[in-house]
């Protein structure tokens, strides 16, 4: 905004005069702080917009080929999400038909295939901001963060996979509010979650860099509170697929209706992982303390010898490097 | 002779078993098209309204009969010309008598009286003989008088047909879900209680693997949008508004506990060793505690 002040002249008026033309020469320069101070966005608010192509240094191998059977290190789950995790069959969702399109939940949208475009819904005529969306790569799924200060639905309202998200800023940083959210999972290895969990997000944008935090409280899942982190940074040329889903029966089930899953004790490839990465099997079966640094000096020796050279994912950070790591022979 | 009894049964009714209801509040909220949801402090009820007047899927408790009907007045101010049983579960019907007084004849009425009366055969077989669980008291009334022992019966209300599934031995032999085709909502009574375990109510001729049946035929009737989301809505007989996502997870839910009890059963297992090794013990803390559920389905499988 151009503003130009003239500056007074000097004249022999009367002082009443003088202070009432000093206070109009004033009046256009109080005018312009003030709009000035109106036109800073009032919560410190900042535009989270554009094109978001994820960075997958951390969590890499869980992220991009994803998890081992049976790794369940560093999630604070109870027995019960360990049971269920124990009794899955990935086999489900070639045959459950109704598996194949369930897109990833709000909160496990986050971590895979998490090319993002975020934009904002603004009011036309008080210029407020109403809404952020999102686009996300992975089943093209959109998802909503209400700014606008409206209340979450009541408890008996309809669940969905992308939840009903409220946002507030703190200084710089958007905090999201979700619930109402489906069951999904925590880790794609079977690791559920529930319709009973809300996750807060902690959206932080550092220049072309962006940061989330993803806390998850699950009362049927998690013994504390779940916290992951995931970053991206802005990619304006970003071009995001079409995505489509049709589901198919895959594989015909053994008996009709059948849902696969491993009795429980009998799932075979629960040591895998400890066994591939050289790892004690109490430092893969999870649990809150498997979370903390100094669960080291007390999980054990390695279920079995540690293999010579790691013939995992060990190393890879792109799904291409993941995949050309052959897997072990069973 | 239908309200006689009904007065005759009210009257017979034992004053304890009616809970203290009168500070009980009742919520609405829209489901899909013509199809609104009640809840309160018993089984859901589905409200289906339109020009010919409000069709009610299931009655709640006698003494909530007035606030219901209040609620419905909010919706429509024509009467209750319909309402169907899913099952004869106690909490399901026990407004039956009062809802249905305050109504006003459907399609079919035997005796002039108030609103229809819409339940499968073995509702109204097991009422006026009855067998006293902790479902289902002694002393019914409000009984069906347009009773069903087909497969399927279908009727068009409120610019939309309305098509009634038997879904045998599953939560008892005489359980109802209702399709409102145009609206897509399906009202599916104690089939599918996405915030507990299912009652099976075997001496009412439910069954495990009919439960199952059940459930699978309600995901084939059910149709999601893209993502598994939305689509057919799903009123349970007690809990939230659900869609196909949430009847999956639960009829994977009783599907995998049915398969470890069998297999225990195979094993000789009696039902304390069955108890005692926790079948559900991944599922308790979503939907509670299972060793009631536990038994059924032993019994039900022939556990002996």
């Amino acid at each position: 905004m151009l503003i130009q002040v003239k500056r007074g002249r000097a004249s022999a008026v009367p002082p009443s005069f003088r202070s009432t033309q000093a206070l109009s020469r004033v009046w256009p320069v109080l005018l312009c702080l003030l709009l000035l101070t109106l036109a800073v966005p009032s919560f410190a608010q900042i535009d989270l917009s554009g094109e978001w192509a994820p960075a997958y240094h951390e969590d890499g191998p869980e992220r991009l080929p994803g998890p081992e059977l049976g790794d369940y290190m560093g999630l604070p789950i109870n027995d019960a999400a360990r049971l269920r995790a124990d009794s899955y069959d990935a086999d489900r969702i070639s045959v459950v038909t109704e598996y194949q399109c369930r897109p990833h939940s709000a909160d496990y949208g986050m971590r895979g295939a998490g090319n993002l475009r975020v934009w904002r819904e603004i009011d036309y005529k008080t210029q407020q901001l109403i809404a952020f969306h999102t686009y996300m790569a992975a089943w093209g799924s959109e998802r909503t963060i209400w700014m606008d200060g409206r209340a979450h639905p009541p408890a008996a309202a309809e669940h969905t996979f992308q939840g009903f998200s409220t946002g507030v800023w703190e200084g710089n940083m958007l905090t999201v509010t979700t619930t109402h959210l489906k069951a999904n999972y925590l880790r794609r290895n079977g690791v559920p979650s529930s319709d009973k969990r809300t996750v807060t997000e902690h959206w932080a944008r550092h220049g072309d860099f962006l940061t989330v935090i993803v806390v998850v409280d699950d009362p049927v899942i998690l013994t504390e509170p779940l916290v992951r982190s995931e970053n991206w940074y802005l990619d304006p040329g970003q071009q995001q697929n079409v995505m489509y889903c049709e589901y198919t029966q895959e594989v015909p089930p053994s008996s009709p209706g059948a849902v696969p899953n491993h009795l429980p004790g009998a799932n075979p490839f629960l040591n895998e992982v400890a066994d591939w990465y050289g790892l004690p099997l109490a430092g893969v079966r999870g649990g809150a303390e498997t979370m903390y640094p100094e669960f080291r000096l007390k999980m054990g020796s390695p279920h079995a010898p540690p293999p010579a050279h790691c013939e995992r994912f060990c190393i890879c950070t792109t799904l291409a490097d993941c995949n050309l790591r052959p897997r072990p022979a069973r | 002779m239908i309200r006689t009894l009904w007065a005759a049964l009210i009257a017979a009714l034992p004053l304890t078993a009616q809970p203290n209801l009168e500070n009980a509040t009742l919520q609405v909220l829209p489901v899909q098209g013509n199809v609104y949801i009640l809840l309160g402090p018993a089984a859901n009820i589905t409200v289906q309204t339109g020009k010919d007047g409000a069709l009610l899927v299931d009655t709640m408790l006698e003494p909530l009969a007035p606030k219901i009907t209040a609620e419905v007045k909010k919706l429509t101010p024509l009467p209750i010309r319909y309402i169907i049983d899913t099952s004869l579960t106690a909490d399901h019907i026990g407004g039956n008598a009062a809802l249905a007084a305050m109504g006003a004849p459907g399609a079919s009425v035997p005796d002039g009286g108030g609103a229809t009366l819409i339940a499968h055969e073995n509702v109204l077989n097991r009422l006026t003989k009855p067998v006293t669980t902790s479902l289902t008291p002694a002393n019914q009334h409000g009984l069906p008088n347009d009773e069903y022992a087909t497969p399927t019966k279908d009727f068009y209300f409120n610019s939309e047909p309305v098509i009634i599934f038997h879904e045998a031995k599953a939560h008892t032999d005489g359980d109802s879900i209702v399709l409102f085709r145009r609206s897509d909502v399906i009202s599916a009574g104690d089939i599918f209680t996405p915030d507990r375990y299912p009652e099976i109510d075997l001496e009412n001729g439910g069954s495990v693997q009919g439960l199952i049946t059940a459930l699978n035929h309600l995901l084939h009737l059910t149709v999601p949008e893209h993502l598994q989301e939305g689509g057919t809505r799903v009123i349970p007989g007690h809990g939230r508004i659900c869609n196909e996502g949430d009847v999956v997870e639960y009829r994977d839910m009783v599907t995998i506990v049915r398969d470890r009890i069998q297999d225990m059963i195979s094993h000789g297992k009696t039902l304390q060793q069955v108890i005692a090794a926790r079948p559900t013990l991944d599922y308790d803390t979503q939907y509670g505690s299972g060793g009631r559920f536990v038994e059924t389905v032993y019994k039900s499988l022939g556990g002996k």
